[in-house]
């Protein structure tokens, strides 16, 4: 053959100048002398043995087809020791949190929901909400009223800074949190018909200062609305009110969450009343939460794309409501605390 | 059983090609073959000697990059191409070892089976999920067409994304020949070791301190089944494999009877630095990153092909250490075959031997 030559030539070389492996050397050069020795033999045996009349096949001698052993294998009974879903959450660990979260759900935030009829009782929905407080307590409202009050479970999708932090990201994961990547969503919303709850503001949200609370950051770049469309499921805006007083934010430390890695490090008013507890107390502000309409799109679903300025303006309308609900809410709230 | 053919059957059985003979895989995707009648010739390489019993596989000693497989190829007129013989493991080669064998194999091998006039129709390559990465980023689900969230940073995986562009690119430019890449998750069963397995054998099992990753395993037989399923319908595409269900580190441990060391975020390789001296467990930088993070990859594509899997994640563990408890009750046994050319060759070719069934 015209490039045999070539390629052994190739081998050898390659490996020759550096001293340290070895292995690969021996290899090459043991396997070429032997290679270079048998390789005629070889092929002219392989030829002569290759081109025997087929009969000669039909001669071997056959241990009992190992094939066919593999394929009549019963199926193996499924050994699962724990309840964890395929999203990572646990309906066990959730209904213990469920039991240790009622109390504050009910007595410390005292939690009062709105339009609570516009939730559907099946099918897939993207639950969008506002996003407050230095440790955000509206998420695991959220996911524990609509539980407790439909239930249905939330899947919650989270920054995937989460899942990089020892035992909270795991708990996250038990609890129906997972990292917020589009095709979690389509899957859970399009094809297992689950509500799903999204923060467009993202990290932007929490991480505001008490002096700008109750106003809206950029709702990201729409994703959660193009995912919607995609999965053709409605998306429920949903404003809440008292996340931002449970732990305000009054100063920030960005130089230490770049050292650390985190989106922010907050200092909370928290903090200054509670010392270093105050990282895990909130304070009892009263939490109103409002369901808004739902919002349906009329579009196919599953397309390749959709056109990017109407994902904005969508985007930009359901920012527009909740904030709306917001200012709404705030004129009507009498008292942070008693609501 | 070709014994039973008395008439050649119309079209001319499959002559195959396994790389990696010797290999784990090689060995035993060639046993069952060998059971198939309408493989007509099984053609193994590898620089070693194979380490399973074969009855008419044709054994050629290689070096480790195929300087003469298009040589082969052309004179056993190969239609088919199963290439097992890639390291997915990063603990059984160093890293200059997987780059031949990966990445200078695969070239040679395409090498040879794009030559004018080759008889190629359909190749197999046996791949890894550790294409896709893993990283805090990923989606729970990893189809098939879901690219790495991160550039890839570790040998195998890098090694093992290069061999699948020469596939992909094989691919394209033969676009007669079958292509398929099959990437399983983590093996296990009763019989492979890989760094998972060593560990689940440690009194207790090593995790990261408050990391619980979800992981899929996937039974060897299915691992088997899936390459021949593949043949069988000349599939072509890539094909996730893994067993259904993601099984969190502490489960698989408590399936296993075991329980989980966490491992601090810090020192660890100074941590596990005497289990990987004293020959134990090695565990690289890219099984304590799946110890964070975890993988999982949808497997849908294959099913809809018609693959129906028999062991669930939870039941290839359980597989395995049923398997490890027997072996620990019985006492090792080292496999007593060892490969004598002289007598191989004289059992399938000398005119002595009556090969009467």
């Amino acid at each position: 053959m015209a490039d045999q030559p070539k390629m052994p030539a190739r081998t050898s070389k390659k490996p020759a100048p550096s001293p340290a492996p070895r292995r690969v050397t021996k290899i090459a050069s043991t396997s070429k002398r032997a290679a270079l020795a048998n390789e005629e033999k070889i092929l002219a045996q392989l030829q002569s043995k290759l081109q025997e009349p087929h009969t000669t096949t039909t001669e071997l001698v056959h241990v009992p087809t190992v094939a066919d052993e593999l394929e009549r294998e019963p199926i193996a009974p499924s050994a699962r020791r724990s309840d964890v879903d395929e999203w990572g959450r646990s309906e066990r660990m959730r209904s213990l949190a469920r039991k240790a979260y009622d109390p504050i759900y009910k007595n410390w935030f005292r939690a009062e929901w709105e339009g609570l009829e516009n939730i559907p009782a099946d099918g897939g929905a993207l639950l969008v909400a506002n996003h407050a407080g230095a440790i955000p307590s509206d998420a695991p409202c959220i996911m524990h009223g609509i539980e407790k009050e439909l239930s249905r479970p939330v899947y919650g999708l989270a920054d995937n800074y989460f899942r990089k932090v020892p035992v909270v990201g795991t708990m996250w994961s038990r609890l129906g949190g997972l990292p917020a990547h589009p095709d979690n969503a389509y899957r859970l919303l399009r094809e297992q018909k689950q509500l799903v709850l999204v923060f467009p503001e993202g990290a932007k949200g929490p991480s505001k200062s008490s002096s700008e609370r109750y106003q809206l950051r950029r709702f990201g770049r729409g994703g959660f609305v193009e995912i919607a469309m995609r999965a053709g499921v409605p998306i429920l805006p949903i404003a809440v009110i008292g996340a931002e007083e449970s732990m305000p934010i009054v100063a920030r430390l960005p130089s230490m969450a770049r050292v650390v890695g985190a989106p922010y490090i907050p200092i909370t008013a928290n903090m200054l009343a509670f010392g270093p507890l105050g990282a895990m107390i909130y304070f009892p502000a009263k939490f109103k939460l409002r369901v808004l309409p739902p919002v349906s799109f009329d579009i196919e679903p599953d397309q390749e794309r959709y056109s990017r300025s109407r994902i904005m303006d969508e985007s930009e309308r359901i920012r527009d409501q909740i904030q709306e609900a917001l200012f709404e809410m705030l004129r009507e709230r009498r008292s942070v605390w008693w609501g | 059983m070709a014994a039973k053919v008395t008439n050649p059957p119309q079209q001319p059985g499959r002559r195959v090609l396994v790389t990696g003979l010797s290999s784990f895989w090689g060995g035993r995707v060639a046993q069952h073959l060998e059971a198939d009648p309408s493989i007509e010739v099984i053609v193994g390489l590898d620089t070693d000697e194979p380490k399973v019993e074969l009855d008419r596989t044709e054994y050629v000693r290689v070096d480790a990059n195929y300087s003469i497989l298009a040589k082969i190829v052309k004179a056993a007129r190969i239609d088919t191409i199963i290439h097992t013989f890639l390291v997915v493991d990063p603990t059984q080669a160093s890293r200059r070892t997987m780059h031949e064998i990966n990445v200078i194999g695969t070239m040679n091998l395409f090498a040879a089976a794009s030559a004018p006039n080759s008889t190629v129709r359909n190749v197999i390559v046996k791949s890894s999920t550790a294409v896709y990465g893993c990283a805090a980023e990923d989606p729970t689900w990893f189809t098939e067409e879901t690219p790495p969230s991160r550039p890839l940073r570790h040998p195998v995986e890098r090694s093992l994304d290069q061999v699948e562009g020469y596939v992909r690119d094989f691919a394209e430019d033969n676009p007669h020949v079958a292509v398929s890449i099959l990437r399983f998750s983590n093996v296990i069963g009763e019989e492979i070791e890989t760094p998972l397995t060593r560990a689940l054998q440690l009194p207790a099992v090593p995790s990261q301190f408050g990391f619980d990753p979800r992981l899929q395993f996937v039974h060897e037989h299915d691992v088997i089944r899936s390459i021949l399923f593949v043949l069988k319908n000349s599939l072509s595409g890539v094909f996730n494999v893994a067993g259904d269900e993601m099984l969190p580190w502490t489960e698989v441990a408590t399936i296993c009877g075991k329980n989980t060391f966490p491992l601090p975020p810090a020192f660890q390789a100074a941590l596990l630095w005497p289990l990987k001296r004293s020959g134990l467990v090695s565990l690289p930088e890219e099984y304590l990153n799946l110890l964070r993070y975890g993988r999982g990859v949808d497997t849908r594509r294959l099913k809809a092909a018609g693959f129906e899997y028999h062991y669930d994640s939870s039941a290839a563990v359980n597989a395995f250490i049923e398997a490890v408890r027997l072996r620990k009750t019985l006492g090792h046994h080292d496999p007593s075959y060892r490969y004598e050319r002289d007598v191989e060759q004289f059992f399938r070719h000398s005119p002595a031997v009556i090969r009467e069934p």
